[in-house]
């Protein structure tokens, strides 16, 4: 199990999550996750070698559709609450880097 | 007249309707009124949409002046918790993200319910994308408990909960993920039940735990959870986990309820964790349906166990398997709050998609939503996968075993709602794992899968409702609202919220 939560880790979770944190929130974060996960490690307890993992409440297994066309939203539907849009687009700032 | 039909329950309003004694436009009217004079201080609505929903009563009041049948609701005034989706309207889930949101799509519940007639008068609060216990995580505002407004009505369904106890709606739906219908429907004296997970589609919820969720009513007696699970549930073809098995007819087969039922005691949940005036009331609750004929079974539920260490903190393996699998889930359902595609963008100048991501969900998301995102892809980062989620999973399973091998024994299990009657705010708003306790009791059967319903089983010393909760088997809600019935029908819980008389 892992060490402690350091204001580091919480960064980089931070960063995966795609949340922008003040330094203020890493703080008491990184307290409150480390208390959350020590928790966590309660599970730790108990014997789970052989058990299948179950990833379901109820385990239905290939629910399939019948292959007809059925109505979905419209062009004008689907982009009715875009922050921003440009025609038929949703806009957004540069994805990739630059070049330079 | 108005305090008359916001007394009655769902199933008597629509037959009052039905044969003429009121109208739905009456009734409508009568819960707007109510909604005018006593939501400034419970704050249980997030949206009413009164033109709509007069609308919808006159056109119910035509159908029966036209001699046709306006369905089992028909005309009766029900309100929505606000993460459900409808083409009029907003649908926020109490986020500042979801503030201005307006759904392309209705959800199939609501479109049930509106076939049948009701009227939907509004959208409730909740904790925020319906993460917390006491609706103190909304975006927006708290909601009050209306047995007293100093205390919360409990969560995430704490709005629907406020509105149902405080006769602002015939009734309500809520969602339950962990205990967000049963546990506010304890804390508010009225009925809440999860129905078995799949039973009814989930099409135009807003997820937050996608294996967990379940949509429910909330309601003031057993046979109106009954009725409105009846209109919901089925397959519905929007959702690929809604069940395909056929809906028995609840309201007949709660007119034969099982003779003398076997009642099991989960003896892990009846330790020294449970004490105080829940425990007495849940003793005489026992005793009830001992004078009814039950016959009480001693059953084992090893991994759900609630341990109290000397300081009084609660724990059990069941809230760490659940807060590992319902964070994992939140983080991926809740990626698609981007900033991109609809709702809340960030106003600041970015340099590229990624701050414009990060600044966007910074700005606009609560405490708790954060750390439960971060929780979760935490849970499912690299190298520490093993070691929680599929950990976790793994105790889900124990814990699901557990209960089938319990109802091998008995028909249903009985057990507090809640370790606690409601508690004030800002009590435990501090401690996120103090707060993760108030659904001790609730959580494994959602982890199970399982039906499990709130009901109202006496008052503490202050006033504040107590409630009990009966768990049965998959697909097994017929047997346990006729179990249910059997109890409310003996112990006669009338009591009503002071504000209210």
């Amino acid at each position: 199990m892992p060490a402690e939560i350091t204001t580091d880790i919480v960064r980089h979770i931070g960063q995966l999550s795609r949340i922008e944190l003040t330094d203020a929130e890493v703080e008491t974060f990184a307290k409150q996750l480390g208390d959350v996960l020590k928790y966590f490690d309660k599970l730790n307890e108990l014997d789970t070698d052989g058990v299948q993992p179950m990833a379901h409440a109820v385990e239905l297994v290939n629910v399939l559709a019948d292959d007809v066309v059925s109505p979905g939203l419209t062009v004008e539907q689907a982009l009715a609450n875009a922050p921003a849009r440009e025609g038929n687009f949703y806009k957004v700032p540069k994805v990739l880097g630059d070049a330079s | 007249m108005n305090c008359e039909i916001t007394n009655l329950s769902a199933g008597e309003l629509a037959k009052a309707i039905a044969e003429g004694q009121t109208t739905s436009t009456a009734a409508t009217l009568a819960y707007l009124d109510a909604i005018e004079k006593f939501d400034p201080q419970l704050q249980a609505f997030n949206e009413v949409y009164a033109d709509r929903a007069m609308k919808c009563a006159a056109e119910a009041d035509a159908k029966i002046s036209a001699g046709q049948n306006a369905g089992p609701l028909g005309g009766v005034p029900i309100a929505i918790k606000d993460n459900l989706c409808t083409t009029w309207g907003h649908t926020t889930c109490s986020s500042r993200y979801l503030e201005n949101f307006c759904a392309p799509y209705t959800a199939t519940v609501v479109e049930r319910l509106e076939n049948a007639g009701a009227v939907i008068l509004g959208k409730t609060n909740l904790d925020e994308f319906a993460m917390g216990s006491s609706t103190e995580n909304s975006g927006f505002h708290v909601s009050r408990n209306p047995w007293d407004v100093r205390k919360v009505p409990g969560g995430s369904s704490g709005g629907s909960a406020a509105a149902v106890a405080g006769r602002l709606c015939a009734a309500a739906l809520g969602s339950d993920t962990g205990g967000s219908i049963r546990q506010p429907a304890s804390l508010c004296g009225i009925v809440g039940c999860k129905p078995t997970y799949g039973r009814i589609s989930r099409y135009g919820l807003v997820a937050f735990g996608s294996s967990l969720d379940q949509i429910g009513p909330m309601t003031r007696t057993v046979r109106d959870a009954a009725l409105l699970t009846q209109v919901m549930a089925g397959h519905d073809g929007h959702d690929a986990t809604s069940l395909p098995n056929a809906v028995p007819d609840y309201a007949a087969a709660m007119n034969t309820p099982v003779k003398n039922p076997k009642i099991g005691l989960p003896r892990e949940f009846y330790t020294d964790a449970l004490g105080g005036e829940v425990r007495q009331s849940i003793e005489k609750a026992i005793e009830v349906y001992k004078s009814l004929g039950a016959e009480f079974v001693d059953v084992s539920l090893p991994h759900s166990r609630i341990d109290m260490d000397a300081a009084g903190n609660l724990s059990s393996y069941a809230v760490a398997c659940y807060y590992i699998v319902c964070t994992a889930e939140c983080s991926s359902n809740l990626a698609r709050f981007d900033g991109v595609h609809y709702g809340y963008r960030t106003r600041q100048n970015v340099s590229d998609i990624v701050e414009l991501y990060c600044k966007s969900r910074a700005e606009s998301l609560g405490d708790e939503v954060k750390r439960r995102i971060m929780l979760g892809n935490y849970a499912l980062s690299s190298g520490y996968y093993d070691a929680y989620y599929n950990k976790a999973l793994k105790v889900r399973r124990l814990i699901a075993d557990d209960f089938s091998a319990a109802f091998r024994q008995c028909d249903v299990l009985l057990c507090p709602t809640s370790p606690t009657t409601a508690f004030r705010f800002g009590e435990k708003s501090a401690n996120p794992i103090e707060m993760y306790m108030a659904d001790i009791y609730t959580i494994s059967l959602n982890l199970a899968g399982l039906p499990g319903m709130s009901l109202p089983c006496g008052l503490d010393s202050q006033g504040m409702p107590i409630g009990m909760q009966l768990i049965g088997p998959v697909l097994s809600e017929a047997s346990l609202f006729g179990i249910a019935e059997m109890y409310e029908k003996a112990a006669k819980f009338d009591a009503k919220p002071a504000m209210l008389q």
